[in-house]
């Protein structure tokens, strides 16, 4: 029996600030099952040690743009989390 | 985005022109307390690319909102007391504009830049400040 296996996305996922510190690395490749949004990405992260110091809707940031955590995902991606800002 | 001390009158003389007779300027520095803590110094770091990216973003809407030619530099890295994190500065034909638009500009970077602050306490503590937990001030 063959079975389909769905196709995969890359993206890269950079950590800043207090979020960095959380989960003791400042970026980190992942591959998630397509399509995937912005929400899986931070499931993942939550789960990892440290990943509970993470809040369930951060600040994200997708190809250098603010987006919410419902925005779906393309492979190459760059992602970042970002903790409450502090400039100006 | 600069990592060197920031001086308000090159920003001043780029935005200055024949035609725009007022300009209106704004000057961050760091102070010695926060929340009623001493503050030695402090380190301010920041998504380069995508700040840069928000920052052009910021002064491309105020130019196109009033008639006005906007200069924007925050600092990052290690600051003292006094010294100069974020300077804008804004001229148009007159003084209406000017401050508006320099206005909006220091709202939207504290609002969208995606830089953190790190404070060093007279206490000897350390932490990262989160604006959303503590009382704002105009």
């Amino acid at each position: 029996m063959s079975s389909s296996v769905a196709p995969g996305l890359t993206v890269r996922v950079l950590l800043f600030g207090s979020y960095a510190d959380a989960l003791g690395f400042d970026q980190v490749e992942l591959a998630l099952a397509s399509p995937a949004t912005l929400d899986d990405v931070i499931a993942h992260l939550r789960a990892l040690p440290g990943g509970d110091r993470l809040p369930p809707k951060p600040l994200c940031a997708r190809n250098l743009a603010h987006v919410g955590t419902g925005e779906p995902i393309a492979s190459g991606d760059e992602l970042a989390l970002l903790p409450p800002l502090a400039g100006g | 985005m600069t990592d060197r001390p920031i001086e308000l009158t090159p920003l001043v003389v780029q935005v200055q022109a024949p035609d725009r007779g007022g300009v209106a300027s704004f000057l961050g520095l760091v102070r010695d307390h926060h929340e009623g803590r001493g503050v030695l110094r402090l380190d301010y770091s920041a998504y380069g690319p995508m700040a840069e990216a928000e920052c052009g973003r910021i002064v491309a809407e105020a130019e196109a909102r009033w008639q006005v030619a906007v200069a924007l530099r925050h600092r990052v890295g290690t600051l003292q007391v006094g010294d100069v994190a974020v300077a804008v500065a804004a001229a148009g034909g007159h003084r209406d504009e000017a401050f508006a638009a320099c206005r909006y500009v220091i709202e939207e970077v504290k609002r969208r830049v995606p830089i953190w602050k790190r404070e060093y306490y007279a206490d000897g503590t350390v932490g990262w400040v989160d604006p959303t937990a503590a009382v704002q001030h105009a």
